[in-house]
């Protein structure tokens, strides 16, 4: 969500359960503000909150004039803070994958891995050595955001556009979904770098408007009903939940400009869906 | 044909109605648009017109905005010649970015009816286009025409003022060559698309017209998008009125449901009754939990929960309700479930205790009933008896000890739950859904649940209540007569009351130590209940071996082993860890200001349930989807071993069939020794079937 309007964002997003108390509102607030002149970004996001076991995690991206460049991601512990993190890597997210279970909140904690690993010796014997492997939990915060980012972060349709030359701006005439569209997946969109789109047939792309339709939609989202949608305050408010990563939750008031995401949750992917649904 | 002119009206009425807005402020914009609403320009038109007849009668000639921008050409020291049309078709544009400005004062002159000067313009227009020869301008004609009707009239009246009736032949000859290829471009601009209908011109205007009207900043950037919209306007307009009543239908029953919930104190006005209300308040104060919790970033919205304080007004009004709490929401896929627990008036829930009874005995006997039916059909009978049911707990006995009610908005009604089966609980273990909101959807699951979503709900209740409700160790103490009740082994102590002389702990204390905390939800054993049931002694004469299947730990035929939980009012401290991770984190909501701070609990094991203590308060919440924390992937139990073949004997074996040389041999053997044992027999009957 939008740092500059915040409390407006916190209380549409509120039917989640989960905000922030208000004195971490205020000091975001501050914050948030200073990390957007020091680092000079066009636009701040507040990302969300990853729950750890010890402290929270307090997650804000900055982006710049175009926006699907790469965000830069930062973390706070006590919202007043920040500290930029690294981008994410391949490598990072191969490394990250071993690690379960919860969030410390601590970036220096080192989980520990063991892995078997076989070495060859001079004598062409094959050992099966324990390997400990320590992982850092500064980057699995880095490949987490990343991930949940990619798979999940989305906005409306229409809410950017892409100028002729390639840069991605905010759509300044975006009004809102209208009210038989906001209740479709297919109004909403990844907000990355399409993957799929290429992959469409000419007759699929046939309909799309290039400046509007230049990213996945979550229609054709894997596994199929990884998303809740839903109408609350009678059909005034659109929020949709992602099944795959809960604790993400995007709001939509339709036909305002009003529209977020945010992420408050424990920062693990659920695998179980397919058997929840 | 009419389609167009009808579209070109309604694009002119809602032009009339923008432009009644920002026409004021145009008056005082730039000099540039004095705009031909005021009466000023016109007359100095008219007066260029008069004195000057011969450029006068061509512009008449030219279609009417034409003119009229050629008009406002006039009105500029007369320039040389070539130059002006360009000028004139500069200005042509600002005159229709002006053209709403001109309906607005030109509606009071043109008079009311507006397809009369419609009509007039059409045969001008006809008439100009005809001697103009020019085949590409009659089909946008129309267009044209219906859009710049509101220019039209004045234009007209001037020519008519004057007296002058144009003569196209007479002027045909007058115009440079600049201005043929003006008309040319124009005549260009005016050609209808073939798939449309509209033409680039009054796109254009009308893209102006927005522009001037809304006057966003960096207008170039966004001109595509106007563009877009205006074009767009054309379509959305018709389908407006029908779409947006069906739309908004469930917006309005929200609200008028929730009005009731607005109204609902007004309609019991005596002061009387008021009092008697405050005086038996089974309310709680949502508000004030909801403002600590929202200390701890945790919440539902200040609107939303005063919402739900109502509703559950509405609930402790309806219902017979000794004691009411808000216990949390459970997101669903479809809708979510805001669940109050509620503990009935003592006396006032039997008849439907005993409602559900019946029910399932009813389910009992149908159960019965089928088997007899086999028997008459006299089909193969399974020997198959299922594991003797748990009893289910009396209500307000353990997981059963409240009552619960859902609803999925405040406002909508709510919804008792039935009481929950420990074969529920059990299976319910087992399993790991999501809710869809609709309480009579079937759960599909492996292992079948036993009920559809309402029961599973009711059983996902009955398990986070034993879980994560807890409280500051001395809030509530054991009753006065517990001493007997401690004879009882089985059920131990499980019943509490409120400690009076509770003096709060230290916020801070409740933050260090979580043995300052205890919970006050009986534990559900793993057979489903609270207290434990033995089923061996009340049926001895029944097979041992089928009994408890569910149990996991008593395999024993002869004796299951008692189940034990945790007492009541057990330290969460003694919690069991999830695979290294505590089951609670403890939190103060302010580490800025920790002197007016709370505590704020999270499980870990449950997530989204919390508790906050202000020392002497406290109250647990669950907001979530209602799936317990699991540090593994969630794997569904395998299904039961395959049951064992039948033991093979000699009566289902095979034989191979005697040869020929065998039976001869038997039957000499026979023949020789004419007696017959038993096995002879049946090789004998064997003999006889084959023969």
């Amino acid at each position: 969500m939008d740092a500059e309007s915040l409390l407006l964002s916190l209380e549409l997003a509120a039917g989640s359960g989960q905000g922030l108390s208000p004195d971490r509102r205020a000091a975001l607030l501050t914050s948030l503000l200073l990390v957007k002149r020091d680092y000079r970004y066009d636009r701040v996001l507040f990302w969300g909150r990853i729950l750890g076991i010890v402290a929270d995690y307090y997650i804000a991206q900055g982006l710049v004039e175009d926006q699907l460049a790469p965000r830069k991601t930062l973390y706070s512990l006590n919202c007043m803070e920040w500290s930029l993190l690294p981008p994410a890597t391949e490598e990072m997210a191969a490394q990250v994958a071993v690690v379960k279970g919860r969030f410390m909140g601590d970036p220096s904690h080192e989980y520990e891995h063991t892995e078997f690993q076989k070495t060859t010796a001079e004598g062409e014997k094959t050992f099966e050595e324990d390997v400990v492997v320590h992982i850092k939990e500064e980057t699995r915060l880095v490949s987490v955001i990343d991930q949940i980012d990619k798979a999940v972060a989305i906005i409306p349709r229409g809410a950017l556009f892409k100028t002729p030359f390639g840069p991605v701006n905010v759509n300044r005439t975006f009004e809102g979904l209208p009210l038989s569209e906001a209740r479709k997946l297919s109004s909403y969109f990844h907000f990355r770098e399409p993957v799929g789109l290429k992959n469409k047939t000419l007759l699929e792309k046939a309909d799309l408007d290039p400046s509007l339709d230049f990213l996945d939609s979550l229609e054709y989202d894997i596994p199929k009903g990884s998303w809740s949608i839903q109408m609350e305050r009678g059909n005034s408010l659109v929020v949709l939940r992602s099944l795959l990563w809960p604790g993400l939750t995007f709001f939509h008031s339709p036909r305002t400009r009003n529209h977020g995401y945010i992420y408050v949750g424990t920062g693990e992917k659920n695998m179980d869906l397919p058997f929840m649904l | 044909m009419e389609d167009s002119t009808s579209l070109g009206q309604e694009t002119e009425n809602q032009q009339l109605g923008e432009a009644a807005r920002p026409g004021e402020e145009e008056a005082a914009a730039p000099p540039r648009d004095p705009g031909p609403q005021s009466s000023g320009p016109w007359e100095a038109e008219r007066a260029p017109d008069a004195a000057e007849p011969r450029p006068g009668s061509s512009r008449t000639r030219s279609p009417g905005s034409r003119g009229r921008a050629a008009g406002h050409g006039a009105v500029s020291p007369p320039p040389p010649q070539p130059r002006k049309p360009l000028r004139a078709l500069a200005r042509q544009d600002l005159g229709a970015a002006q053209q709403p400005d001109g309906a607005v004062s030109g509606a009071p002159d043109a008079g009311t009816a507006l397809p009369d000067p419609l009509g007039l313009s059409t045969d001008e227009k006809a008439s100009a286009s005809g001697s103009q020869s020019r085949e590409d301008t009659s089909p946008p004609t129309q267009q044209y025409r219906s859009s710049s009707t509101h220019s039209q009239p004045k234009e007209l009246r001037t020519g008519n003022a004057q007296g002058e009736d144009p003569e196209p032949g007479a002027s045909e000859t007058a115009p440079s060559t600049l201005e043929i290829a003006v008309q040319n471009a124009k005549g260009y601009l005016f050609q209808a698309s073939s798939k449309t209908g509209l033409n680039l011109y009054d796109h254009l205007s009308n893209v102006l017209t927005k522009i001037f009207d809304e006057r966003p900043e960096n207008a170039v950037d966004i001109i595509e998008n106007i563009s877009q919209k205006v074009k767009m306007a054309h379509f959305s307009k018709k389908l407006d009125t029908l779409q947006n009543e069906n739309e908004m239908l469930p917006t309005y029953e929200i609200a008028e449901r929730q009005k009731a919930l607005f109204l609902q104190g007004h309609l019991e006005g005596a002061d009387q009754e008021l009092e008697d209300e405050i005086a038996e308040n089974s309310l709680p104060n949502v508000m004030e939990s909801a403002f600590y919790f929202e200390q701890a970033g945790l919440g539902l919205g200040t609107d939303e929960t005063y919402r739900i304080f109502l509703a559950l007004k509405q609930l402790t009004d309806t219902h017979p309700v000794q004691r009411c709490r808000f216990w949390g929401k459970i997101l669903g896929l479809e809708m979510n479930y805001i669940v109050a627990e509620v503990e009935i008036r003592e006396g006032e829930d039997e008849e439907e205790v005993e409602e559900e009874d019946v029910a399932e005995a009813e389910e009992r006997y149908n159960g019965e009933s089928e088997a007899d039916k086999d028997e008459e059909d006299e089909l193969p009978k399974s020997f198959y008896k299922p594991p003797q049911a748990i009893p289910k707990e009396e209500s307000r006995t353990g997981a059963n000890k409240y009552v619960y009610f859902v609803c999925n908005e405040p406002g909508r009604p709510w919804v008792k739950l039935p009481s929950v089966t420990p074969a529920q609980i059990v299976t319910a273990r087992k399993i790991k859904k999501f809710f869809t909101g609709r309480l009579d959807a079937p759960i599909v699951s492996y292992p079948p649940f036993p009920g559809n979503e309402s029961n599973y709900l009711r059983a996902q209740i009955a398990r986070i209540s034993a879980g994560t409700h807890v409280s500051p160790l001395g809030f509530y103490q054991f009753g006065e007569e517990e001493g007997e009740e401690e004879e009882d082994v089985e059920s131990g102590r499980d019943s509490f009351e409120e400690n009076p002389d509770f003096e709060g702990i230290q916020v801070i204390d409740l933050v260090e130590s979580l043995s300052n905390w205890v919970h006050h939800v009986q534990h559900i054993l793993p057979q489903g209940r609270c207290t434990w049931f033995n089923p061996i002694p009340k049926h001895e004469e029944e097979e041992e071996e089928d009994e408890e299947k569910e149990e996991e730990k008593g395999e024993e035929p002869d004796y299951v082993e008692q189940e034990v939980g945790p007492p009541l009012l057990t330290p969460i401290s003694e919690d069991l860890e999830i695979q290294n991770i505590p089951a609670w984190t403890t939190r103060l909501s302010s580490s800025l200001i920790p002197q007016y701070a709370t505590a704020v609990l999270r499980s870990n094991l449950w997530p989204g349930a919390y508790a906050f203590s202000t020392g002497k308060k406290f109250e647990n919440f669950y907001v979530g989807w209602g799936c317990k924390y699991s540090v593994d992937n969630y794997t569904p139990p395998v299904p039961p071993p395959v049951y064992q073949e039948y033991s093979s004997g000699p009566e289902i074996t095979e034989m191979d069939d005697p040869s020929v040389e065998e039976e001869q041999a038997f039957r000499a053997a026979q023949e020789a020794t004419e007696l017959a044992s038993q096995d002879n027999e049946e090789s004998g009957e064997d003999d006889d079937d084959d023969n």
